[in-house]
């Protein structure tokens, strides 16, 4: 194919596609559930035209019950208005968050640019910093436990004091080592092979006797946040008809079977 | 009570509403999203045969409820436990003297809970001495995320909870229930967390604190306090139905409930009329821990037999025949309550 000769600068400023929206939004976490908007479904619509000057975005969000928690609400929202913001081609954005009992707030907020203050007003302390941490230690620790669990299934040998003392280069490599350097990184934990796996999010370790505890409740914590993650999949398939298409699917916590009603369930021998 | 197998369960339904969503009694639209929400828990974790309409779902009155638990959901006794929502509903959301006058009506399967709001100040604190002394309750339930003006939340943490649960203390009151929701000021933090629930439950540890669906979405927080305060119980509402659509969920949210805080403090719940009783307790009956989960142990007959109901009975004082009773198990009265049952080293 001949190219036509484009200006460069005039390339980046008019061309953007509603695919460089989707690809900017991946970037947009649900904190809670430690996952892409994306992924989630969460993106309801997106559209680009061109205005003049540049490219006007509007996207609308949608959540899996009216009553999500409007703090998480009002991160995914803002953040996706920054991320698209910042595409040098976009010269307006509107973001709206659609069906929330806070949907009138939030959607007055992001338009005018308020800020985490200015649009929840009395109801805001602070801002949302915290609430990220939060989330993001406990991404962290559900990471770093399904790690060390699929260790402990994999090597018989390997007895749970001494949980405490693997190390990253003994992790095998593949989805689960790479979500839990992310995971590492965001806290500024470091990734060098030698780094102890079972820390705090100081990146303290844990003395023998106490790793069975902090195992146990890293795993707590997993669990927690893979059944959250598909209990509100399901809801917003079951809110929006057709929405499950734009969910992506998440292996960690997945039901043995998709179609489990249809397979026998195996259980347990009760030994009294 | 149900029976299978030769076994026989008591059941206590520790958290069932009588609710008016109908739209003539919707104050505005978050009463209606209020109500499509609790819609979509049902439609969501419901097996097909147990789906209602929509019609049926914003209204059952008490000729229903007591179908649905006593003639066709084998449940012995059931508590309500109201959430009063009136910023979303005109007459209120549960139906408080419909509810009174039902369980007055039927003594012996009924318990009334009440509800109140701490910020309702000194007017509110007489209020709720003056409806105990009609209404002579030993519960309440608290929905922490209830819409109050300009206030859309409250911890019980806060000052005037203190006074609220000193009154209670007087009264008598000595079950508290918590339903953790999604609106407190500040907005700053995560308004699941249940950290509010271990001062209160430190501070009166005289006082029975339940947490509702076991601190979903926050499992693991409210198991931490819970392991460590001997007062606070866990409520299976919204818990219950996984065992339909995602049985391995259920399975370690009750292995992690019987490890941390043990077989004696977990109580059952439909949730009515989000769900109904009768194909809950019959699929939790019939309910095991997959056999690859070696990391939990089986549940046992006894186990399943105090959370359907024992453990619900024993707190609200509710006779059971002494044939069904249980001793209570031998667990420490903090940490882990049965650590053994689900040691890691168990998962190879």
């Amino acid at each position: 194919m001949t190219a036509l000769h484009v200006d460069p600068a005039a390339e980046t400023r008019w061309d953007v596609s509603a695919e460089d929206i989707r690809r900017a939004l991946d970037s947009v976490f649900d904190p809670e559930l430690d996952e892409p908007i994306t992924d989630l479904g969460f993106v309801r619509s997106l559209q680009v035209r061109a205005v003049a000057g540049g490219a006007r975005v509007e996207v609308h969000l949608r959540l899996p019950t009216s009553f999500c928690s409007p703090n998480f609400a009002y991160l995914m929202a803002s953040d996706s208005k920054d991320v698209i913001s910042a595409l040098p081609a976009v010269t307006q954005v509107v973001v709206e968050l659609d069906d929330h009992h806070d949907s009138d707030v939030i959607n007055a907020g992001l338009a005018a640019d308020a800020g985490y203050r200015g649009t929840f007003r009395h109801e805001a302390e602070d801002s949302l910093d915290d609430l990220r941490w939060t989330f993001r230690r406990k991404a962290h620790t559900a990471a770093m436990e399904r790690c060390l669990t699929d260790l402990l299934r994999s090597d018989a040998s390997l007895v749970e004091t001494e949980v405490g003392t693997i190390r990253l280069r003994d992790l095998p490599t593949g989805r689960n080592k790479e979500a839990l350097l992310r995971r590492r990184s965001a806290l500024g934990l470091p990734a060098a092979s030698d780094s102890i796996v079972l820390v705090n999010h100081e990146g303290h370790r844990y003395p023998p006797d106490a790793v069975p505890m902090a195992l146990r409740r890293a795993r707590s914590t997993r669990i927690s946040i893979d059944g959250n993650a598909h209990f509100c999949r399901g809801l917003l398939r079951t809110r929006y008809a057709g929405s499950g298409a734009d969910q992506s699917p998440r292996p960690e916590g997945a039901e043995a079977a998709h179609h489990h009603q249809l397979l026998p369930l195996i259980v347990k021998e009760i030994h009294p | 009570m149900y029976s299978k197998d030769g076994e026989n369960y008591f059941i206590v339904d520790a958290h069932v509403a009588l609710w008016d969503a109908r739209s003539e009694n919707q104050r505005n639209l978050q009463g209606k999203q209020f109500i499509d929400c609790f819609y979509d828990y049902h439609r969501n974790l419901s097996p097909d045969e147990e789906h209602w309409s929509y019609e049926e779902f914003l209204y059952q009155g008490g000729e229903r409820l007591m179908k649905d638990l006593f003639e066709d959901g084998y449940v012995d006794h059931a508590i309500f436990q109201p959430a009063y929502l009136g910023a979303f509903y005109k007459n209120g959301f549960a139906q408080v003297e419909e509810a009174y006058g039902l369980a007055a009506a039927t003594p012996g399967k009924l318990t009334y809970n009440h509800c109140f709001d701490p910020r309702d100040g000194e007017a509110g604190l007489d209020r709720l001495r003056a409806d105990h002394e009609k209404m002579q309750f030993k519960g309440v339930k608290l929905y922490t995320a209830e819409w109050h003006g300009e206030s859309r939340g409250y911890k019980l943490s806060d000052p005037w909870s203190y006074r609220y649960f000193e009154e209670c203390r007087r009264l008598g009151i000595k079950n508290i229930h918590i339903h953790k929701g999604p609106t407190v000021r500040p907005l700053d933090r995560d308004a699941f967390d249940v950290a509010d629930v271990d001062h209160a439950a430190s501070d009166f540890n005289d006082l029975n604190f339940v947490v509702e669906h076991v601190g979903l979405p926050r499992l693991e927080d409210f198991c931490w306090i819970a392991t460590q305060e001997p007062n606070v119980h866990g409520g299976l509402a919204v818990a219950m139905p996984f065992m339909h659509t995602r049985p391995r969920y259920f399975a370690q949210i009750i292995g992690e409930l019987i490890y941390w805080i043990g077989e004696d403090r977990i109580q059952f719940s439909s949730d009515y009329a989000i769900w109904s009783p009768r194909w809950l307790i019959e699929r939790f009956v019939d309910f095991q821990i997959p056999a690859d989960m070696t990391e939990y142990a089986p549940l046992t007959t006894a186990q399943k037999k105090k959370i359907l109901g024992l453990n619900a009975a024993k707190m609200y004082d509710i006779p059971v025949p002494a044939e069904l009773q249980l001793p209570d198990a031998d667990e420490t009265k903090t940490g882990p309550r049965q650590p053994a049952r689900a040691d890691l080293a168990g998962i190879r």
